[in-house]
């Protein structure tokens, strides 16, 4: 379990993180979302007890991180953004420094070491100094140590950043296979990874969270959520006549993909009205399909349009 | 022990000082400059004396230049590639890590220390010295390098960059230096009170280097030495606490 309680932190007149309440439960991935500033990397600083809070604390598996603050850390493994590593080091070298000060030894520090390598494919690299890698190896590199000692907590500051869309299937798909007795907390400004990966998400913008939900809730916020997009060649003559529909409440005219989409009155729906008249006239329709929502539409709409 | 915390971060420190040429260019450059200043500067031969007095003289000098630029980076590249953040949230504590990294500064200047065996051997082949004074001295050349290492150290901690701890630790050093240097002190002695400049003078590294490097082993100066030493290390685990973030 990690507790976030009243978490503020205050760098001088800035208030980076502000009152920030919140519990994650063993199974759950969250995901951070906010736009650049929102605070995600300070309070995972504070969380980790890299920062010391201005106000407030935080409890990992049961250890404040104020007052425990080793036991908290041994409960954690965390990637600092940027994953920084030691440059003069090999690979090998900086994961087995890792293990040492972790306290892992023996056949399980040598089973861990394998598996992590291989599940973070790191094995063509071992032997080359840190400072030699690219951006996504090292990025790898920095994940290997956060899970080295298989933790109960993850903290993971923009994990896929500067990964290949390769790379990036593979850690999602690590990450997801690791959640089931874990808590992970993930920041990312990647939407389409939240929906992939996270059971949880929240949006935290000037330090305050704004909403908080399943991907889906938070989609469901959205605009889009319950519109109804066709794709079809008579789309003047559609747009005018879905218009009237009882439960329309706007049809939009997307020119860059030759699309419309019909948005329902709140609360109601449209798809059967919709596919109805369609038959009805006889169109052909390419494509004609239901949205869930749009995380990203919620995120600038939540965010009041602030740069994501 | 070998599991201990502090060990595993030692070796990891002292193991990056040779992961590059610079620390064997450092030895290399330690050892000229001690061969110069003993030879040429202190008259080694002519003195015609089987001992290390003018080895060991120089020592206050050479480490004012040569200390700095080892400690200069201790902390100040921590944060600079960020990786202070990984190695304080690793479950070790601060003053661990505080240790383990003087230590392993140390331990390096030991080997650098340690390498200028010839010229002990030299004043052996020459005449009849005093090994136990000789041995008394390197041990105090050693305190008093922990003494500049652990301010030079300090001052790495509060910035992020080199050049400026490198500078500042200069400086520093070079005050606890000159405090005890005979010419300073009686210029110092005709303005201010005699208690007041006896008290400078015993802040400084000379004054207490000076009975140790002729082989005298003064409890009161290994003392000062280690006190010092703790005493910056202390100050250095509360300015990374309240500086860590920037
Ligand atoms: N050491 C520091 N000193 C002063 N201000 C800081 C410091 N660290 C962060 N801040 C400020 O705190 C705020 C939150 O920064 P933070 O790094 O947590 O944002 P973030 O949500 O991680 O952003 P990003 O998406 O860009 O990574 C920003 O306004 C930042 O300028
Ligand atoms: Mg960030």
């Amino acid at each position: 379990m990690v507790e976030v309680q009243q978490l503020t932190k205050r760098f001088g007149s800035r208030l980076a993180v502000d009152q920030l309440s919140f519990n994650v439960g063993p199974g759950e991935v969250l995901g951070f979302l906010g736009p650049n500033g929102a605070g995600k990397s300070t309070t995972m600083k504070m969380v980790t007890g890299f920062l010391q809070p201005t106000s407030g604390t935080a409890r990992v598996n049961g250890f404040d991180i104020l007052e425990q603050p080793l036991d908290a850390k041994k409960a954690m493994g965390y990637l600092p953004e940027g994953a920084p590593a030691y440059g003069d080091m090999t690979v090998q070298q900086f994961l087995n420094f890792i293990a040492d000060i972790r306290g892992l030894s023996g056949d399980f520090k040598r089973a861990r070491m394998q598996r992590v390598v291989e599940d973070v494919h790191l094995t063509q690299v071992l032997a080359q100094r840190i400072d030699t890698l690219s951006k996504g190896f090292r990025r790898r590199v920095g994940l290997a140590q956060a899970i080295i000692h298989d933790p109960k907590v993850l903290i993971l500051d923009e994990p896929t950043d500067g990964l290949d869309p390769n790379q990036k299937h593979e850690v999602r798909h690590l990450i997801r296979n690791m959640s089931k007795d874990k808590i992970i907390v993930i920041s990312t400004h990647i939407l389409e990874e939240v929906e992939a990966v996270c059971t949880r998400a929240m949006i935290i913008a000037h330090g305050k969270l704004l909403a908080d939900g399943t991907p889906d809730d938070l989609a469901a916020k959205s605009r889009y959520h319950g519109a109804v997009t066709l794709k079809l060649a008579a789309r003047d003559e559609a747009a005018r006549v879905l218009k009237e529909l009882p439960d329309v409440l706007e049809v939009k005219n997307e020119d860059a993909s030759n699309e419309l989409t019909v948005f329902p009155r709140p609360g109601a729906a449209v798809l059967q009205s919709v596919s109805a008249m369609v038959e009805q006239k006889r169109w052909t329709v390419q494509a004609l399909y239901q949205q869930k929502g749009r995380l990203d539409d919620v995120f600038r709409q939540i965010t009041g349009g602030a740069a994501a | 022990m070998k599991n201990h915390p502090i060990s595993i971060l030692l070796k990891r420190e002292l193991n990056s000082y040779f992961a590059t040429p610079l620390a064997y260019v450092f030895i290399v450059i330690f050892l000229a400059l001690t061969g110069v200043f003993t030879f040429y500067l202190g008259n080694f031969f002519e003195r015609n004396q089987a001992d290390l007095a003018p080895f060991f003289g120089f020592h206050p000098w050479l480490y004012l230049f040569l200390i700095p630029a080892i400690a200069m980076g201790i902390w100040a590249e921590e944060r600079k590639t960020g990786t202070i953040e990984l190695l304080l949230t690793l479950p070790i504590t601060l003053w661990q890590t505080v240790i383990a990294k003087f230590l392993a500064a140390w331990a390096f200047i030991a080997i650098a220390l340690a390498c200028t065996f010839p010229m002990w051997i030299t004043v052996n082949y020459l005449g009849d010295a005093d090994n136990g004074a000789i041995f008394t001295a390197y041990i105090g050349s050693l305190l008093m390098a922990g003494g500049y290492l652990a301010a030079g150290m300090c001052i790495s901690a509060l910035t992020r960059s080199q050049v400026i701890a490198f500078i500042v630790s200069l400086v520093v050093c070079f005050v606890f230096v000159m405090a005890g240097f005979p010419m300073v002190v009686d210029v110092v002695r005709g303005w201010l009170p005699n208690g007041i400049v006896d008290a400078l003078a015993g802040m400084s590294f000379l004054t207490h280097f000076q009975a140790l490097s002729k082989g005298v082993l003064d409890l009161r100066d290994v003392v000062y030495f280690v006190a010092m030493i703790a005493a910056w290390l202390y100050a250095s685990i509360l300015i990374i606490d309240l500086k860590k973030a920037e």
